[in-house]
């Protein structure tokens, strides 16, 4: 990817962040964002179970859809598309998803100072006002002159 | 052996690299794309599937020597990120920090080169259902 910078516009970058890669691999799919927000969808596969008696995603896929929508949440309240990296994530499962459930979440970037972001959101498979995990979270913004290629 | 991967663990391509005498057990994954976040970079939530699998197969471990088979659930994590994971293997291994009846307490690093230097780790809280 060479084309952090410039403008953050959701609905057409997340065409391409969320079908490479991790995000791509997991199938996260954008379902929307306001000025401060973004929502995305974890779509029920049976290989991302993590329990064999019981077909409900793991905490791992979902943990990954915090994450990448906290991301995004960042970029949107930031207008701009710079590279971020996770410093402190925090999830409390509360309960499982139901069975065969997508798992649908939404992130919000509360406040941002010069190099941190900070984050909170949370996760459910239907009903907002029901989730099944809730998230807050700490992100750096990086100087992409000082990344040190892998 | 006891299987410590679940069906997310393996799909991700986590292995058990091995569990020495009284160790919790030691995985590895391998890096590939479907893992990478940033360009030259582990995505944040593959690093915390690797770290949560590691605190889980620990746990696992310890109750399978206690004779115990209880049904785990998560209750929650915290993770921090140390420094950038590298487009190579990374390694991680669990540890009981407090195991009681109903409620475990685990702490899991995650490192490539060197244990000594973790790209992060993990506080993990997991509640324990007996039949």
């Amino acid at each position: 990817m060479n084309s952090f910078g410039g403008q953050f516009d959701a609905t057409q970058l997340s065409r391409w962040i969320l079908t490479r890669a991790h995000p791509g691999w997991l199938g996260l799919a954008y379902r929307d964002h306001g000025p401060d927000w973004c929502e995305l969808e974890l779509p029920w596969r049976p290989d991302l179970i993590g329990d064999e008696a019981q077909p409900v995603l793991a905490s791992g896929p979902i943990i990954s859809l915090l994450d990448m929508a906290a991301g995004m949440a960042i970029w949107v309240a930031n207008g701009e598309f710079k590279p971020v990296a996770t410093l402190d994530l925090r999830v409390d499962y509360l309960r499982p998803s139901r069975a065969h459930s997508s798992v649908i979440g939404r992130v919000t970037c509360y406040r941002r100072t010069r190099s941190a972001a900070f984050v909170r959101g949370s996760a459910h498979d239907g009903d907002p006002s029901d989730p099944v995990a809730e998230m807050t979270g700490v992100f750096m913004t990086l100087d992409p002159a000082r990344m040190v290629a892998a | 052996m006891t299987d410590y991967l679940t069906a997310y663990a393996r799909s991700l391509g986590i292995v058990v690299a091995g569990q020495e005498g009284g160790m919790p057990p030691l995985l590895a994954l391998e890096f590939r794309h479907d893992l990478e976040g940033r360009p030259g970079a582990w995505h944040g939530g593959a690093i915390a599937g690797l770290l949560e699998t590691a605190g889980y197969a620990a746990l696992r471990s310890a109750l399978v020597e206690a004779g115990r088979a209880p049904l785990l659930k998560p209750i929650n994590v915290t993770v921090q990120y140390l420094s950038t994971g590298r487009t190579r293997t990374s390694f991680a291994r669990g540890r009981i920090v407090r195991l009681g009846r109903r409620n475990a307490n685990l702490s899991v690093e995650a490192w490539q080169d060197d244990p000594n230097r973790p790209i992060a780790s993990a506080v993990m809280n997991v509640l324990m259902i007996d039949d």
